[in-house]
């Protein structure tokens, strides 16, 4: 019925031959077609709506202050959020590849379960902790902070979102490579940090920038649980995904596909990135997906 | 008597013991990982526990919980699998044949990943509408897709796509092709070697590949808030019932039918990784 394209040392018959190429094209043809409806014509049209009316209406948007203070928060998530999750997805790889505990197994499950759970259930966990009547609530209000409906809530539930990405793309790439490099950079008086700019980060920089770039595509797209916690303040706490919804529900269509072309051109350097990074370590290992 | 009531501290606190003399990697990640994880769904669990049983009972089957969890999980499932049947025949095309644009094709299976999930809902929606692209083909029908439960379904497909495709290319890359010309030099035809020699290979990546991708749609919420009209015993699903009750300030609420959600994603975390090791033992 269907046939690999190896070179197969058994002859077919004319009849099965011609089969198998309807076979082959209707296969193909059905794969496209599916992917068209529920992947290609979507994509496309975010960059249609967007600019159907030229690039006029795409960069008038650019003078609307809300637009512009949701791009600022969403920047200043990323760049929060970024270097606190690089640090501890590096910290966790380093335990689990090179410090074996009993548990260890149990450990790297509980970092994936930020993948499992929904964000809005993630949202209303982080409500029930920070928020007014939640655990610490007495302790933030008397220190006159706030954390929910402001921007360290928003940081929080990003930071658990995309708590998973780091860990997972460098775990791999450490068990690899193995720790003899390490252990002789060791014995030739190499100190911790030496040996971890030396020899460690060469090693694992392409997982490690893999890792990174989907932490900040995550951190910058992230919508459920940032809506949780936000409370959604037009110029205040309203980020880039906030802003496409509450746009769309004002019918203000044109800057609600302004600010999603923004958020897709930012999908696509991501997807770019990251296929050039999968080349460079040679091989596919896509997130989310634990090798089977 | 003594010794028995004694030895569980004593085994605490040699645990404890344990814990202090832990390198400092392992205690930065798990002190994160408690802080971040672990102390937010306590705090889940406690809000669940601070009422009666029966109360938590009677809001979790409520009906407009219960029709909330048949949107859910019933269009999650369905579009599980038919994501299963198609994501397998995508990887197959992928795998086996050359034609034109396959290396693009490919890499735009993981733009579900990398595309904010409200940038789906938002042009899913507008394709999908009655003025849409494709919404504007089916609506002479009397077929409405977008604010319907159909649209909650297009939503989960999209959402879903990637997992049972790059759960099954790998294995599909690696089957050795000896086995299959050995069939073939034995008589097998090729839909006996389809289905008796490759088929059973790719069963467990595809449940895999069904569960994550069932599992993620479960979850979902910014594509399927603004594709659905959300509204109750119509087409809300159970994560925007949690924000609605969250936005009425009833933490309570919220809370049961988080922890429902949460109960569903640990279990099918649970069965994945039980599928993952009878795949791993027949392989």
């Amino acid at each position: 019925m269907l046939k690999p394209i190896s070179n197969q040392p058994v002859e077919k018959s004319g009849h099965s031959k011609k089969q198998e190429q309807w076979v082959r094209r209707i296969a193909i043809g059905v794969a496209i077609a599916y992917l068209a409806l529920v992947l290609f014509i979507p994509a496309l049209n975010v960059f249609y709506q967007a600019f159907r009316s030229g690039f006029g209406p795409f960069f008038t948007n650019f003078r609307d202050p809300h637009f512009l203070a949701a791009i600022q928060l969403t920047v200043i998530v990323a760049a929060i959020v970024l270097p606190i999750n690089t640090l501890f997805g590096l910290c966790a790889a380093w335990a689990i590849a090179r410090h074996k505990i009993p548990g260890r197994a149990f450990i790297v499950s509980i970092i994936d379960l930020p993948f499992s759970i929904s964000p809005v259930v993630a949202g209303l966990m982080i409500v029930l902790l920070y928020g007014r009547n939640g655990w610490f609530g007495p302790l933030i209000q008397s220190a006159n902070l706030q954390i929910i409906f402001a921007l360290p809530g928003i940081i929080i539930a990003s930071l658990f979102v995309t708590l998973p990405f780091v860990a997972r793309s460098v775990i791999p790439v450490l068990e690899e490579t193995g720790p003899e490099q390490e252990e002789a950079a060791k014995t030739l008086g190499a100190n911790d940090w030496q040996i971890f700019w030396r020899i460690t980060l060469p090693n694992i920089r392409w997982g490690l920038l893999y890792g990174v770039i989907l932490t900040n595509a995550r951190a910058m797209g992230e919508f459920g649980a940032v809506a949780v916690v936000s409370g959604n303040l037009i110029g205040k706490t309203q980020t880039l995904p906030l802003f496409v919804e509450e746009a769309y529900k004002q019918y203000q269509t044109q800057s609600a596909f302004s600010a999603a072309a923004l958020l897709a051109c930012l999908g696509l350097i991501s997807l770019v990135a990251k296929e050039i990074l999968e080349r460079q370590q040679g091989s596919s290992r896509p997130i989310g997906i634990r090798k089977a | 008597m003594a010794i028995s009531f004694n030895n569980p501290r004593k085994k605490l606190l040699t645990s404890l013991g344990g814990l202090l003399h832990l390198s400092w990697p392992w205690r930065i990640t798990i002190g994160y990982l408690s802080i971040m994880l672990l102390l937010p769904m306590a705090a889940l669990l406690w809000m669940s526990a601070t009422k009666d049983p029966s109360e938590f009972w009677r809001i979790a089957t409520s009906p407009v919980a219960l029709s909330a969890y048949d949107v859910t999980f019933v269009t999650a499932f369905v579009t599980a699998l038919i994501n299963g049947v198609f994501g397998t025949l995508i990887a197959w095309v992928l795998v086996r044949y050359d034609f034109p644009f396959k290396r693009i094709i490919d890499a735009t299976i993981d733009l579900p990943f990398a595309l904010p999930t409200a940038v789906a809902g938002l042009t899913i929606a507008t394709v999908y509408s009655p003025a849409g692209w494709i919404g504007s083909l089916v609506a002479p029908f009397g077929i409405q897709i977008a604010f319907t439960r159909f649209g909650v379904g297009i939503a989960m497909l999209f959402i879903s796509l990637p997992f049972v495709v790059r759960t099954v290319q790998p294995v599909l890359r690696e089957l050795e092709s000896e086995v299959e010309e050995a069939a073939w030099s034995l008589g097998a035809s090729n839909s006996q070697t389809f289905w008796r020699i490759i088929i059973p290979q790719l069963i467990s990546p595809i449940l895999i590949g069904v569960a994550l991708g069932f599992s993620r749609a479960v979850g979902e919420y910014g594509s399927i808030v603004i594709v659905a009209s959300n509204i109750p015993f119509k087409d809300l699903i159970a994560p925007v019932l949690i924000f609605q009750r969250l936005e009425q300030y009833d933490y309570y609420g919220a809370t049961v039918i988080g922890v429902v959600l949460l109960a569903v994603s640990l279990a099918i975390l649970f069965a994945i990784n039980l599928v993952q090791a009878w795949g791993r033992r027949y392989a």
